[in-house]
């Protein structure tokens, strides 16, 4: 059966949300005899800030992880646009237009901080070996125009200064940036973010924020986020997935969530009596 | 003073891209690149290109293409030695024309490659062979990958050994390059001449070091170099891990096959596979790699000035200005290198490149101190 919706909702501020991009359909995930995910089942609509919140070791990583191709879950299925998504390597999802950050930033680390924005155009770069050898005419020329995208991409995060520092060199909270970009570079249809905010003062969550939903904005970019901050997650999202012990608690609008005695419990504890 | 970027405005993405962004490094290249061209060969003898600049040369190119491969896609290679007797043995064989053989009757005989397609083939088969050896690296990585390179080696130095069709069944199992032209001008055979000799390998070394330079700044380069700092970021951003490993393999192995190809048919002549092309080739060019450091084109060519031209200069010094016996400082020589070697890397773990890249960062700033 195939629940691709056309019709959307509108959100509370007056965005309009389209059909659903991404569905997962009963996803279970298993470590030998751990269950890491039981049977999860959440879509994921074209133009929505999705987020995916829970507590320590619920699972929300390894749902990413199933998402960008990195697992293959034993059972259920994935849906992307509206088809079945046969099992691939986490590469060809990258090509799809699906693109991700980390939790523990995952930098090029040798490499300058263009260079490693320049790495996200790699889904966009088709010359072959030998024109780039030479590098006259299509090689040149593709350099130059990835060049340029990734030059708005960097006027948009703010890191025109640091352009050609080495990545090595850059402390903690504009490496996220750099990241940032580099996943942005790709030009994603979906961008699945892992703890964006992970280890950042107020004043860099702002940041970060204003720059989550300015993509979301500006670029129509679906965004998927990993977040502990539940300020941050209240205010950004549209549609909340809940999830503990690998099983979902929970889906909805923040404010449903919010008054959701069971994700209450699971934040909260409850007392057993 | 002059070393500066202040006042170079760049105004398109292609100005910024260029090799040598700063003007006074721009006519230095250029400097270089006519001393090597036009001046050179008018002044050098026998002893100079024998002991110098041919080793230099063809040493150079092997440590571009070992480097891509360790110092750009960090996959660790042990079979250079073995790479570069593919090389060898390719370019002897297309240079002296391939017989093929089916249930023992000849075939049809290819006619002889002239000296410069001959190189450039023993490039290209040589690029299959490593295409073929590096398959495991999708598998294994670090030190493990170093051991099964290490199987090449050996194994590639066996078959050219035993399999007397790549020698052309010559009784001493030793293979010779015959002469051969370009344009009247001896190449190799001994006949070639000093100048001709160098400038045949010179052109390559040029080529090589443009090419790598181009294939490295490119998306090819961005590939090796991701898949070098995080193998798993990598995947994730789009690369293919079989395709870039085995580009990087197979571009190194192109390099290392010219190199052994020119080190046998210009430089020696004559060459046994086991003595020209053992494990030490492999080490040697490691070494030229480490000491000048990976991931830069530049290193690699200090990396090879280093270990060519360091024993040079001390037998000189010792034998020829401190009239010491040639045994003693043969024995000396090997101690010096060595000790250089290990104080040079305690210093500076990053290399001959590095030391050049402090150097210029401090000269973009002199004379002032900020």
């Amino acid at each position: 059966m195939n629940q691709m919706s056309t019709e959307g909702y509108t959100t509370a501020d007056g965005r309009k949300i389209g059909g659903v991009m991404m569905e997962m359909k009963n996803i279970t995930l298993r470590f030998g005899g751990v269950k890491a995910i039981t049977d999860i089942s959440f879509d994921i609509r074209e133009g929505e800030i999705r987020a995916i919140i829970g507590p320590n070791g619920a699972g929300k990583s390894s749902m990413l992880n199933v998402i960008s191709g990195f697992y293959v879950p034993q059972e259920g299925e994935v849906w992307f646009r509206g088809a079945k998504r046969p099992p691939m390597k986490p590469y060809q999802v990258a090509q799809q237009g699906i693109a991700r950050t980390f939790q523990n930033i995952a930098l090029f680390e040798g490499m300058s901080v263009l260079d490693n924005v320049m790495t996200g155009r790699l889904t966009h770069m088709k010359s072959g070996m030998l024109e780039q050898a030479i590098w006259k005419g299509k090689a040149e020329r593709e350099e130059v125009e990835n060049r340029e995208v990734v030059e708005k991409i960097i006027d948009f995060l703010e890191i025109q200064a640091i352009r050609k520092t080495p990545v090595a060199r850059l402390p903690y909270g504009l490496k996220k940036r750099v990241e940032l970009a580099r996943a942005l570079a790709a030009e994603p249809k979906l961008l699945l973010l892992d703890e964006p905010m992970a280890g950042m003062n107020v004043e860099e969550k702002e940041d970060m924020s204003r720059f989550i939903l300015d993509v979301n904005d500006e670029f129509g970019t679906t965004i998927a986020l990993i977040e502990h901050d539940m300020g941050v997650v209240m205010d950004l999202s549209d549609r909340v997935v809940v999830m503990d012990y690998g099983k979902k608690i929970g889906d909805g609008t923040p404010d449903e969530v919010r008054s959701n005695q069971a994700v209450i419990d699971a934040y909260l504890g409850v007392a057993h009596d | 003073m002059f070393y500066r970027e202040a006042g170079d405005f760049k105004t398109s993405y292609v100005d910024d891209n260029q090799t040598f962004p700063i003007k006074f490094d721009r006519y230095r290249y250029y400097a270089v690149l006519f001393v090597a061209f036009a001046i050179i060969p008018f002044v050098i003898n026998d002893y100079w290109v024998n002991a110098v600049f041919m080793p230099f040369l063809i040493y150079s190119i092997a440590a571009i293409g070992l480097n891509i491969l360790i110092g750009y896609c960090g996959q660790v290679s042990l079979g250079t030695g073995g790479f570069m007797a593919v090389g060898a043995y390719a370019c002897y064989k297309f240079m002296t024309g391939i017989d093929i053989w089916w249930g023992g009757e000849l075939l049809f005989r290819l006619p002889e490659f002239n000296i410069f397609f001959s190189v450039l083939m023993g490039g290209l088969t040589t690029a299959l062979v490593g295409v073929l050896f590096g398959l495991p690296s999708l598998r294994i990585k670090g030190f493990y990958l170093a051991v099964a390179t290490l199987a090449a080696q050996f194994f590639l130095v066996w078959v050219f050994n035993r399999v007397s069709w790549f020698y052309n069944y010559s009784a001493s199992g030793q293979i010779s390059a015959p002469e051969h032209h370009i344009a009247g001008v001896a190449i190799t055979g001994p006949n070639a001449d000093a100048w001709a000799m160098y400038l045949f390998c010179l052109v390559f070394v040029a080529a090589s070091a443009i090419v790598a330079r181009n294939l490295t700044r490119g998306s090819f380069g961005r590939k090796w170099m991701a898949i070098r700092d995080m193998d798993i970021a990598a995947e994730i951003i789009g690369v293919d891990p079989l395709r870039a490993k085995l580009s990087a393999f197979a571009v190194s192995s192109f390099f290392v096959g010219i190199s052994g190809a020119l080190f046998f048919a210009v430089y020696l002549g004559a060459v046994e596979v086991g003595e020209a092309f053992g494990i030490q080739k492999s080490f040697l060019v490691l070494f030229m790699v480490i000491i000048g450091g990976l991931g830069s084109i530049f290193g690699s060519f200090a990396g090879a000035a280093f270990l060519v031209l360091l024993p040079v200069f001390l037998k000189n010094t010792l034998v020829g200005a401190l009239g010491w016996p040639t045994d003693l400082a043969a024995h000396l020589e090997f101690m010096i290198v060595g000790a250089l070697i290990i104080i040079f890397l305690i210093a500076e773990p990053h290399g001959l490149a590095q030391l050049w890249r402090v150097t210029k960062e401090k000269l973009r700033l002199w004379p002032f101190p900020h």
